[in-house]
């Protein structure tokens, strides 16, 4: 479950928060931005509902 | 008669849309904090917010303006809403029905199932400009405020609403477990497609930030005309924004689930993020538009689109899904008193997706946001008036509780005229004076309770 967890919190703080804020940062473009964003997002949907009906 | 005195039956598919909700189902406090997520952070926050962009309004009016109504809005749940759900368990419409009567109640509910659809409507016509967008078909909005967009664009909103029907029907928790699931991963998201829209402005102060806003506002209404949307207009429209579920006590029907007032707490959350951030992002989103395309139109799933792409277009779907849904849901329960006790639970919530599903065909009507849910408010939000004085006030001067419930009557006219006369103002003045609607919500509440007081005591009197 923790692991699962992990997942959750990498997809959206890193994958998509901390993407948008390096495309802010003018560290990646825009296009890196929207592929991780995506991967995030799946991740997100796969691992969160396992980890969040246990709860 | 206390709540574990009554005999509790699971009417509705276990919603419990007539009796108290028993102990077992009460939730903590911090599952309405994931309900209310998502709900505030919706679909149409991608309409909403360019619109102060497009009103006008300055960004530190907006900033600070917003800040204000927020507070208010969740001072007003928390003080207002929450302490009388906790104390009745029962739903908006039928404490309603103990105070006014099962025939006017149903009056009343229908005109709420009504404007509940047409709010679920605006949802879902966004959810189809982001569904519409793979497919190259775009979201056009007709002068005629019933008029239709393209029939390919009217067939996605048709499938969209009743996809959404469907699972509003499934009932309150199923909604609850996917709204939770979806809250932070949308949430963030919003948070993406703001800075995206920074990147995509060149921004990199704060001044550089306000320079870029003007340029928007001046392109906006160089094609619109000059409007003003001041500081105080956005503090009232950011508070009231949501009358009907918190002065109107249209969120009892939640907050009954609740262990405790607390619950009250529970759309703090989601105001500041979804009313206050999401807000504001996407109006970033909209100037950034204006800066690389010079396109002044806010399509949502456009907007999102160009932002971040197919998370954008993903998050606009699920958040017009998470809001439709408990309105649909809401207006579910408004319609379900119109049916036969022995009707099947989902009656209601499938009539209200098919109402709503009819409304989000009319585009222009989503364009009307931010008059149309202060108009709702308006109509709605008195009756939350006379459930108030109702509790607080009944015993302390001396007039019946529950009225209708304790005289046995099907009708009372002092809630009649309590609602209607108000109400009846308040529209003249909106569609007569051209009264901001948000302004009007307010004096009518304040007006039928006071109404109501009066009548009551010149009745018994």
């Amino acid at each position: 479950m923790k692991i699962l967890k992990l997942i959750s919190a990498l997809a959206i703080g890193v994958l998509i928060l901390l993407a948008s804020i390096l495309l802010f940062l003018g560290t990646i473009d825009a296009s890196k931005l929207k592929m991780f964003m995506l991967i995030g997002t799946v991740l997100w949907f796969i691992a969160t509902p396992f980890w969040l009906k246990e709860e | 008669m206390s709540e574990t005195s009554v005999e509790v039956q699971e009417v509705g598919g276990g919603e419990f849309a007539r009796t108290p909700v028993p102990s077992s189902k009460l939730k903590g406090w911090k599952s309405f904090l994931g309900m209310y997520a998502g709900e505030h952070a919706a679909g149409t926050e991608f309409m909403i917010g360019p619109l102060f962009l497009a009103a006008g309004a300055s960004l530190k009016d907006l900033i600070f303006g917003l800040l204000i109504g927020n507070i208010l809005a969740i001072l007003t749940w928390r003080y207002i809403v929450a302490p009388i759900a906790v104390s009745s368990k029962l739903t908006l419409y039928y404490q309603l029905e103990k105070i006014a009567g099962k025939h006017l109640v149903k009056v009343y509910n229908v005109v709420n199932g009504v404007l509940f659809c047409f709010l679920a409507g605006a949802m879902i016509t966004v959810s189809a400009s982001a569904v519409g967008i793979p497919f190259g078909i775009s979201f056009s909005v007709p002068e005629n405020i019933f008029g239709l967009s393209s029939p390919a664009f009217s067939l996605i909103v048709v499938i969209v609403g009743v996809v959404m029907a469907i699972v509003a029907a499934a009932g309150y928790n199923t909604v609850s477990k996917f709204a939770n699931i979806a809250a932070p991963w949308m949430i963030v998201v919003f948070a993406a497609c703001g800075l995206s829209a920074l990147a995509q402005m060149n921004v990199d102060s704060w001044d550089s930030l306000l320079t870029e806003w003007d340029k928007g506002v001046s392109v906006v209404q160089a094609a619109n005309g000059k409007v003003d949307f001041g500081f105080w207009k956005i503090v009232i429209f950011s508070w009231l924004c949501n009358a009907a579920m918190h002065f109107g006590m249209a969120d009892l029907s939640i907050m009954r689930f609740a262990k405790d007032s607390r619950a009250g707490w529970g759309p703090s959350v989601g105001m500041f993020l979804g009313h206050y951030m999401a807000w504001i992002c996407a109006s970033f989103m909209l100037a950034a538009q204006i800066k690389l395309t010079g396109d002044i139109s806010a399509n949502p799933g456009a907007l999102a689109w160009s932002a971040v792409g197919w998370t954008g277009i993903i998050c606009v779907i699920v958040a017009g899904w998470t809001t439709a849904n408990p309105t649909i849901y809401r207006a579910g329960l408004a319609f379900q008193s119109l049916f036969p006790a022995k009707a099947k639970s989902y009656s209601g919530v499938i009539l209200a997706g098919l109402v709503a599903t009819a409304a989000g065909i009319f585009p222009a009507l989503s364009g009307k946001l931010l008059d149309f849910v202060g108009l709702y408010g308006t109509i709605l939000g008195p009756m939350g008036g006379v459930i108030f004085v109702n509790h607080y006030l009944a015993k302390k001067m001396n007039f019946t509780q529950d009225y209708a419930d304790q005289k046995g009557s099907v009708f009372n006219p002092a809630v009649l005229l309590a609602w209607v006369l108000p109400v009846a103002l308040g529209l003249y003045f909106i569609f007569m004076q051209n009264l901001f609607p948000a302004y009007a919500v307010i004096p009518c509440w304040v007006a039928s309770s006071i109404l109501y007081v009066i009548i009551m005591k010149l009745q018994k009197s």
